[in-house]
């Protein structure tokens, strides 16, 4: 079917035939008059709907700052038990910020990995990797077990048991003087491989870190 | 011979009763009522002729064989207006303080306002209530058949709507927070970060950042208050004009008359 415009049209309303074309017009009045009028009201529609959008989404864009918070004395966590600690991940909403991480100091002979070298202490989350039930310690069996869908792992967080898809997360620790300082969060994947904080049920190992992705909102350090 | 009283007549063929204001002399004051009330019906519709409207609604035809199963669509939407009218109420004493305002708003409701019990359970129930009967009318309109053409576009609007449904019960669950809001709704925006891709996205939007924060409570009280029951309304509305205008169809088992000329053909 042949093309209306096989001519290349003249950018002159007056040759394009345009009933009311003066000389020189290239868009007519009305053409303008329209688009100035959708213009405006793009620009009005812009500028409640730009910041509601931003207030939306800003949120996944925003990042905690760093905190380091002291859990106690370097005298407290033995190398081959966890010592339970209250730490806040989020100030300022009571109970509901408050989390509990497992203490116990490095023990060469147990963390043998080699990302770990270098933490004096490991912290572990008591977040279960599956869909984030808090899970407790057993000291007679040296589980981490999970109440919600029996998921269990072992002294160094990595799953024997259930449903998790990868190790229980860990925080960053430091000595500052006498006191062991708590920092922010890491996950990390089955080879103990750190990586930036993930949601529980996603899988770093393989494909999982590309599948999904670190949040701008969450980096590690 | 004694003269038999007549029998009585049958009701269609008895002379009406007169109308209200039809001047027979028997003005009382029912019937001044009366009259007050279709005044005050004349003046509105005089001036916005929903007479019309309210008449094409409600006096639409209906194919023979219509049974109770019709009645769900309606009692989903009588459970919706159940839950606008007590969710009302108990916005007006809720509170959206992660702190612990919103749980000692919920237990004020509860325990000290007069009949608050009864509407949170009304509530709470209620949305039980409408997840059950929306999955019943879903089913009652699959297996009649009443997606196709011409309601692919009221079946689409009804999906969406159980969408929202869903979502309702989402946001609403964290509200009380109690421990039992608290972490189903954790395990919630957990599983949603399970969806690739675009997971971790979808739960940081939905928590409002990388952890269950101040904003969360807010976010899930704004959405369950304010988006949801607006895009709900406006779609039921669509919905509704969709079923008076395109009609309800016969259920499956009824069969269409034959007309005569063809019943010879028939083997």
């Amino acid at each position: 079917m042949p093309s209306k415009r096989d001519k290349h049209q003249s950018k002159y309303t007056l040759d394009r035939g345009i009933p009311g074309a003066f000389e020189g017009e290239t868009i007519t009045r009305r053409r303008f008059m329209t688009g100035t009028a959708h213009s405006a009201g793009a620009v009005a529609a812009a500028s409640f709907a730009l910041p509601a959008l931003g207030f939306a989404f800003g949120p996944i864009f925003k990042s905690n700052p760093h905190r380091w918070e002291v859990v106690g004395t370097v005298d407290q966590f033995p190398d081959n038990n966890y010592v339970p600690v209250v730490i806040t991940l989020q100030p300022n909403i009571g109970e509901a910020g408050k989390s509990t991480v497992y203490m116990r100091k490095f023990n060469p002979e147990i963390d043998t990995d080699p990302y770990d070298k270098g933490t004096p202490y490991i912290a572990i989350s008591s977040r279960c990797a599956h869909v984030g039930c808090p899970v407790r310690w057993v000291d007679a069996s040296e589980r981490f077990i999970c109440p919600c869908h029996g998921g269990v792992y072992d002294l160094l967080g990595r799953r024997v048991g259930g449903p998790p898809v990868r190790p229980l997360d860990r925080f960053y620790t430091r000595v500052n003087g006498e006191d062991v300082e708590v920092g922010p969060r890491f996950s990390v994947n089955s080879q103990l491989r750190r990586f930036s904080p993930r949601d529980p049920g996603e899988t770093l190992d393989g494909i999982g870190q590309y599948l999904y992705p670190s949040r701008p909102g969450a980096q590690k350090l | 011979m004694p003269k038999l009283p007549a029998p009585p007549l049958p009701a269609p063929l008895k002379t009406p009763p007169p109308r209200p204001g039809q001047g027979n002399g028997k003005g009382g004051p029912l019937e001044d009522a009366k009259q007050a009330g279709i005044t005050v019906v004349d003046w509105v519709d005089e001036r916005t002729s929903l007479s019309g409207a309210a008449r094409w609604m409600m006096f639409r035809k209906v194919p023979k064989g219509t049974n109770w199963f019709y009645t769900l669509g309606s009692a989903t939407m009588f459970a919706f207006l159940s839950q606008a009218v007590t969710g009302v109420f108990l916005a007006m004493y809720y509170r959206p303080d992660p702190a612990g305002g919103a749980y000692e708003s919920i237990r004020y409701v509860t325990n000290d306002v007069f009949l608050g019990q009864f509407v949170r359970g009304m509530h709470k129930w209620g949305s039980s209530v409408m997840v059950v009967l929306v999955f019943l009318h879903m089913a009652r309109t699959f297996f009649f058949g009443a997606y196709k053409y011409p309601r692919e576009l009221n079946w689409v609007i009804g999906v969406v709507l159980l969408i929202l449904t869903m979502v309702m019960s989402f946001t609403g669950y964290l509200l009380p927070f109690d421990q039992r809001a608290y972490w189903a709704t954790i395990v919630g925006v957990n599983i949603n970060g399970t969806g690739p891709l675009v997971g971790p996205y979808l739960s940081d939007f939905l928590r409002g950042g990388s952890e269950f924060g101040a904003t969360t409570l807010s976010r899930f009280y704004a959405i369950h208050m304010l988006l949801i029951p607006g895009l709900m309304a406006a779609l039921i509305g669509a919905h509704l004009f969709l079923v008076a205008k395109l009609g309800t169809t016969a259920p499956p088992w009824t069969r269409a008359e034959k007309r005569h000329e063809l019943r010879e053909t028939e083997v």
